[in-house]
């Protein structure tokens, strides 16, 4: 993605470069103007390109910064001097023990927090991805009744606002015994992801040729077959791109873990832990060990398969 | 198929054997569908009906239990308790311009930055990384710290601006509702949950802008170049015209996701200080006053008005203006 927009970048500018050249050329006949509207937005543009790009990069990875410094100085210190940097030798890990420790040895249970979330992503994931998987193929293979319904639907789910479909499901969960259940919360992660993931792997799939399904058909692989044989090899980079968003997303889903577990400190997320956490008088050190602790296998994935996430994510914004 | 014209003769089972791999076509589409049907169907689509009935029914969170559907009556009382409750026009208000000011805001935002790192430059791809980090950030995690930032102890902000900016105290960003600054009344609180998910939700703006600007064609723009245009020129006549649609669709989904988020605004208020919306309000007659019928009644309004949005937005798609 990035070359081909590099490449991109290349070809314009000494476009450009020539382009103006040749104006200049048209116009010398009425004398060399320094500072024509060209030469001047080009120059401020310039030096505002540069500062906006500083001050994004700052405001977007200063908070995560913020916080990964103050976990590691002493609660004393941040109170005596807020905008302090800790020394290199001063630098103190006890918050992230003290986060993680269960509550029995005096720490904040987060190590089990982790453990149910890490539990319940993974599920939402497995059992998202494999609906996606099938959906996606028959929505880019299969011509069958209702196929441009059933997708029109997936995109309205995705609009359904969040906070009113708790209500219901709040209703339903407490009459069928789910609440306090972390398959209920597997369920509805996978409602909410299934429509995303399917978008994304339809745009993987349509970049499989049909002809190396056909072939595979024709040496005697049935639906399935082609579907695990050579569809999903194909299309790997884009299914465990696919697999890390809805981990992600369900690792982060914070309203229903509130709704569904907030009585069952036992069966907290990472979400849910943190925020409640921050309701008590927790130490803000551990507060921000706590929250880096969540964040870097998320971040440190995303970063890791950013060009496939995008590329998936937005491959609908090029047609427009 | 190449004997297409010439081989009359088994017409009868070619027929047959191409009808039947159509029939297994509809088949296995409806096969391979049908799981994810089940789960969103079940909880999307169903709920999603039941919020209509149950916003018509006078039912209390102790009622579930012993609930059965001989129960079922129809009252619009709970449309009623809901619209004349103190507060509620005020929580429409701030829901409508959190959600304006945050459309407006992170798509700006993304629009600018994606012209900024449209051309290449060494560690473009590194910086590019790095604005993606709040869309990445487990919310949690992001208010968290932003909280902790706010803080009027320890926290970051208030210490600059004490030490460096001459504030006489510190100032309680998340509670308070509005300070006058030179005579002007500025809402405090409600102005950090629209900065905190502007910067929240900037990076995805941008991501997609900077996908549509990928498939811009070059010869369009260099011709206005050489035609003389600056550029600003050539971003308001060239560039603005093809990125209409995209901005068009990420303002209408923004809204819709800013119109009803409770999540960022219920970790770093909670509904204090001014920043309470209608979505806060649906969690509290829910879990606060165990009331599904009134909160499911905020939810029905709250739907009916993202609808009428969703009209319009296709109604102008339709009629080609986006």
């Amino acid at each position: 993605m990035a070359d081909r927009h590099a490449a991109a970048g290349a070809r314009g500018r000494p476009g450009e470069l020539d382009a103006s050249a040749g104006r200049r050329g048209h116009r010398s006949g009425t004398r060399r103007r320094p500072l024509d509207r060209h030469t001047l937005e080009v120059g401020i543009l310039g030096v505002l390109r540069i500062a906006v790009i500083a001050a994004a990069v700052a405001a977007s990875a200063g908070p995560l910064l913020y916080g990964a410094v103050l976990s590691v100085r002493p609660f004393g210190d941040v109170v005596a001097d807020p905008l302090a940097l800790p020394a290199l030798g001063e630098v103190d890990l006890s918050a992230y023990a003290r986060a993680m420790a269960d509550e029995a040895a005096g720490g904040f249970g987060l190590a089990r927090f982790m453990r149910t979330s890490v539990t319940v992503a993974v599920w939402t994931t497995v059992l998202a991805v494999a609906c996606s998987v099938l959906g996606a193929y028959a929505a880019v293979r299969l011509r069958f009744f209702g196929r441009d319904t059933v997708n029109g639907f997936f995109l309205a789910v995705y609009l359904f606002p969040g906070i009113v479909l708790a209500v219901p499901l709040f209703v339903l969960f407490s009459r069928i015994g789910l609440t306090g259940s972390l398959v209920g919360l597997v369920i509805i992660y996978m409602a909410q992801t299934i429509p995303v993931s399917l978008y994304m792997l339809r745009g993987y799939f349509q970049a499989v040729p049909a002809g190396v399904e056909e072939a595979a058909e024709v040496d005697g692989c049935n639906r399935v077959q082609v579907i695990t044989r050579v569809v999903l090899p194909m299309a790997l980079p884009g299914v465990a791109a696919t697999g890390l968003y809805v981990f992600m997303i369900a690792w982060n889903e914070f309203l229903f873990a509130l709704l569904f577990l907030v009585d069952d400190r036992q069966r907290w997320t990472v979400s849910l832990g943190i925020a409640r956490l921050a309701d008590f008088a927790v130490p803000a050190p551990v507060l921000m060990a706590g929250s880096i602790a969540i964040t870097v296998p998320v971040v440190a994935g995303f970063l890791l398969a950013q060009r496939l996430l995008v590329s998936g994510l937005t491959a609908g914004a090029e047609k427009g | 198929m190449s004997g297409r014209g010439t081989a009359s003769a088994p017409t009868l089972p070619r027929s047959r054997r191409v009808r039947t791999r159509r029939e297994r076509e509809e088949l296995h589409g409806r096969l391979l569908v049908a799981p994810t049907l089940v789960v969103v169907g079940a909880v999307v689509l169903f709920p999603f009906l039941a919020v209509f009935v149950l916003s018509l029914q006078d039912m209390r969170l102790i009622d579930i239990r012993g609930f059965s559907p001989a129960d079922l009556e129809v009252t619009l009382d709970n449309f009623a308790r809901v619209l004349s409750s103190a507060g509620f026009w005020a929580a429409a208000r701030t829901t409508l311009v959190y959600a304006a000011v945050t459309t407006v805001g992170s798509l700006l935002a993304g629009l600018v930055l994606a012209l900024a790192l449209r051309r290449p430059f060494a560690g473009r791809g590194a910086v590019r990384g790095l604005l993606l980090v709040p869309y990445v950030l487990p919310v949690v995690a992001a208010t968290t710290i932003w909280s902790t930032l706010l803080n009027p102890q320890y926290g970051a902000v208030n210490e600059i601006g004490q030490r460096f900016l001459g504030w006489s105290a510190p100032i309680n960003f998340l509670t308070t509702h509005g300070i006058d600054i030179a005579g002007i009344p500025v809402p405090v609180a409600l102005s950090v949950v629209i900065l905190f998910e502007i910067w929240k939700s900037f990076p995805l703006a941008f991501l997609f802008i900077t996908a549509r600007l990928q498939a811009v064609p070059r010869d369009l723009e260099e011709a206005a170049v050489v035609d003389g245009a600056s550029p600003t020129q050539v971003f308001r006549h060239v560039l603005l015209p093809q990125l209409a649609g995209v901005l068009a669709l990420l303002a209408l989904l923004r809204f819709i996701w800013s119109f009803q988020n409770f999540t960022d605004i219920w970790l770093l208020t909670g509904g204090a200080g001014g920043t309470e919306v209608v979505a806060v309000r649906v969690y509290e007659e829910l879990v606060t006053r165990a009331n599904i019928g009134t909160a499911s009644a905020l939810g029905v309004l709250m739907t009916l008005a993202l609808a009428g949005l969703l009209v319009l937005y296709l109604r102008m798609v339709r009629k080609g203006r986006v």
